[in-house]
């Protein structure tokens, strides 16, 4: 702690609390507006921010109710909003597992073995997460389409299709997972190595039951980054009630039919849950976005 | 133990087969080259997995696999293709092509009424009555798969069948497509409506040379190769069109056309100035508000940072639409504030500069968490002591930040930033989902705006307005992957000098 202080040390730190709220405020309100546009009648902006009427007419919409228009017509949902909810949530916790199976098994090797071209493959892994996959698409496209003439369920509209172009990106989370592995202590393993036991019995045996907790976060990350993924789920998915929730949201603000109220609804029911997971896992989820710089 | 051991062999007994399977289909659909790759790449397995020898990559084997087929493959697919003419124009392969020419039929005028008998169990029985009094009828077959009926002839007085009615047929539309009904003289016949068969020849015939031939004007057809069209003698192209391999045509297209060239310099200068000017603003604002957070003065820490941290916390899909809303120039709420105060309209999305400076602002309001939250590990590691010895000779928070925050920071921050410049000159998710380009330039070949990215422009070149370019996106995302890739290595041995020096 500082021995010196200044003698104006007290306005500045007043000063310092002002900035922040201000910078707060700021990029606080278009979250703060979207809550108030979600619960304002019709779809477009009214006279102020604050509304004066309040409905629930977004929020019923958004959850797959038809509400009754002010001509006295029902009004359907625009978009089955559950559905791409549940699209989500199912290609996310399939390429969650797909990823942590994959990746841990990887990670032990890593971790615990010597062999020739080790260093190689891991700076390999390094450089592939430096490259994104947005630049690949058409290929992904094209080789999907082709999958798609043979094997229909694992073709282009298919959520197969979309867990398996997941299931390469799993860089980060080997870097993660080894590194939590190297925080273990070896001798557990050796010791069961006297006793008998195969690399295989080893690790599935004494290795695994204590990772337990990066295991769950890699799984956490997996699953959000699924979650939010757009690029490659735009391409693969076209039908609309094939749509992950990624996609789905884009399609509510075109001007011909602009759902501004409706998307408000929508974007609350599903950033919020997610946010909240986000914010949980941050402190992983940074370390993991940096693995490189401070691993290894 | 016992098993978990028999599970994982069963587990690789049966990839073993369902490898198998998958070559021996893929040889039946003819793609040789597949199955045999399919083959090898069973074999390469089978002998990690036999061989003590490679233990470890026993283990690395299934994730290298992932990463190799859905990682390293594109990459060097989207090589492949962009030495090819693959396009809307040029989807299919040769070979399909070809089959499509020589499929398509082509009517001759004649036209003949026909009934269908309902046999029970699906089954029908084709009769066929031409205008001059000739009565036909063919075996009775499964309605619904694709036949080919050969009809015999059926005596005049040949008592009248019970046939299926208009309706019935109509429900059945489909189906009458997938049959081919062939007359005693060879002639082929599909269904022209409801009640009449449409005699019809084949529009192309193959000859000995490989070449093909119009029926209907006896002209020659010869595949170009070079290009992927069949053409007639004057060089007119038939469609569809096939793949083929162009060499360098859509590189030299890109840097040799003006109408692929000016796009694309523009978008490039674009990309790199957007991914310069958010590495640096929110580099700028995460360091300053991470040097506010780290100050031991300042209380009420973990709220603030939770509240500063919420920008990135939201999922990108959610908040860029949200911005998209917020900025629209009729119907958005910063519009109707700003006409409230100063009675202004901005064109966000319609003035080049406006819609560039939104893409920045938004994206560094995506952005400036991360760099917070770096910079805020990085700046504790930082001993107290130096900050001391600076307030004992008098000197100023900026000074603080200029002579020990930044120079102790940077190297361990560079290499973060690199990465940081090299996501944001690929951010297509950002661009497609804010303005996909706009405002498009009104003077180029192919749609493209001033604020598209390497990343989205190759987008809207495959997938959108323009008409599948699939080979030129490919050429373009090459460029951009030699570009990232000098990056990315530079990028390595940063991070191990990074490494080297702590």
């Amino acid at each position: 702690m500082s021995v010196v202080t200044p003698s104006n040390q007290r306005w500045r730190v007043i000063a310092v609390h002002v900035a922040l709220l201000a910078f707060i405020t700021l990029t606080m309100l278009p979250l703060l507006t979207i809550l108030s546009i979600s619960l304002r009648p019709g779809n477009f902006a009214g006279g102020s921010l604050i509304p004066k009427a309040l409905t629930l007419d977004h929020w019923k919409l958004a959850l797959g109710i038809s509400v009754l228009g002010p001509d006295g017509k029902w009004e359907a949902p625009p978009f089955p909003v559950l559905q791409w909810i549940a699209n989500s949530m199912k290609v996310a916790l399939v390429s969650a597992a797909v990823a942590l199976l994959l990746s841990v098994t990887s990670a032990y090797a890593f971790a615990r073995m010597r062999f020739r071209g080790k260093r190689l493959t891991l700076d390999a892994l390094l450089l592939l997460q430096m490259f994104p996959s947005v630049l690949a698409l058409v290929a992904i496209y094209s080789i999907f389409d082709r999958i798609g003439e043979w094997v229909p369920w694992l073709g282009l509209n298919s959520h197969w299709s979309l867990v398996l172009a997941y299931s390469g990106g799993i860089a980060q989370h080997v870097w993660l997972i080894k590194g939590y592995f190297e925080s273990l202590p070896v001798e557990l393993e050796e010791a069961a190595a006297v006793d008998g036991a195969t690399p295989l019995v080893a690790f599935v045996r004494v290795l695994l039951p204590l990772a337990g907790p990066i295991l769950a976060v890699v799984f956490v990350l997996a699953f959000l980054g699924a979650m939010i993924e757009y690029p490659i789920a735009s391409v693969l998915l076209h039908e609309e009630s094939q749509l992950t929730l990624a996609v789905g949201s884009r399609l509510f603000l075109f001007n011909q039919r602009y759902l501004w109220g409706d998307f408000a609804a929508t974007a609350i029911l599903a950033g919020l849950p997610l946010t909240l997971l986000f914010l949980f896992t941050q402190r992983w989820l940074v370390s993991g976005l940096s693995a490189g710089a401070v691993k290894g | 133990m016992k098993a978990l051991r028999f599970t994982l062999m069963a587990l690789g007994a049966l990839s073993l087969v369902a490898a198998l399977a998958l070559a021996f289909a893929l040889h039946a659909a003819h793609a040789s080259g597949w199955a045999l790759a399919v083959i090898a790449l069973t074999a390469l397995a089978a002998w990690v997995y036999a061989s003590p020898r490679f233990m470890a990559w026993r283990y690395i084997a299934p994730g290298g696999l992932a990463a190799a087929l859905f990682i390293v493959f594109p990459m060097l697919y989207t090589l492949g293709i962009s030495f090819t003419n693959y396009s809307g124009e040029h989807l299919l392969s040769y070979e399909r092509a070809t089959d499509v020419l020589l499929a398509r039929g082509q009517g001759d005028g004649r036209s003949m009424g026909f009934t269908l008998e309902p046999q029970g169990g699906g089954r029908v029985r084709l009769h066929v009555l031409s205008d001059d009094g000739h009565r036909y009828a063919g075996a009775p077959f499964t309605l619904g798969d694709t036949v080919r009926v050969p009809l015999q002839d059926e005596p005049a007085d040949a008592p009248a069948t019970p046939a299926a009615d208009l309706r019935t047929l109509t429900a059945q539309v489909p189906a009458l497509r997938r049959i081919t009904a062939l007359l005693p003289d060879g002639a082929e016949m599909r269904v022209l409506s409801l009640r009449r068969l449409a005699v019809e020849r084949p529009a192309y015939m193959r000859e000995a040379d490989g070449s093909l031939r119009a029926t209907a004007d006896g002209a020659r057809l010869v595949a170009d190769l070079d290009e992927g069209w069949w053409r007639r003698a004057d060089g007119t192209p038939v469609t569809p069109g096939f793949r083929a391999t162009v060499g360098l045509a859509n590189y030299r297209s890109i840097f040799g056309e003006s109408r692929f060239y000016q796009p694309f310099m523009r978008v490039f200068a674009w990309t790199v100035a957007f991914a310069s000017l958010n590495t640096l603003f929110t580099f700028t604002i995460g360091l300053l508000l991470a040097v506010a957070l780290n100050w031991p003065a300042l209380k009420g820490k973990p709220g603030y940072r939770i509240a500063l941290f919420l920008p990135y916390a939201v999922p990108a899909f959610i908040s860029i639409p949200v911005f998209r809303g917020l900025f629209n120039e009729n119907l958005g709420e910063i519009n109707l504030v700003l006409f409230q105060l100063f009675g202004v309209r901005p064109g966000w999305f319609s003035d080049a500069t406006l819609a560039r400076s939104m893409v920045v602002i938004v994206n560094t309001w995506l952005g400036y968490p991360y760099m917070m939250i770096l910079c805020m590990g990085l700046i504790k590691a930082i001993p107290d002591e130096l900050y001391e010895a600076s307030a004992l000779v008098g000197a100023g928070p900026l000074m603080n930040l200029w002579r020990i925050t930044l120079p102790l920071i940077g190297r361990p921050m560079a290499p973060l930033l690199v990465a940081s410049f090299a996501t944001n000159f690929n951010n297509l998710t950002l661009v497609a989902l804010l303005t996909n380009g706009a405002p498009d330039y009104l003077d180029t070949a192919v749609p493209v705006g001033a604020t598209d990215l390497l990343a989205s422009y190759t987008y809207r070149i495959a997938f959108q307005d323009s008409g599948q370019h699939y080979a030129l996106a490919c050429a373009i995302a090459t460029i951009v992957f030699l570009i990232v890739a000098t990056i990315a290595l530079a990028n390595l041995r940063l991070f191990k000098v990074g490494k080297s020096v702590r």
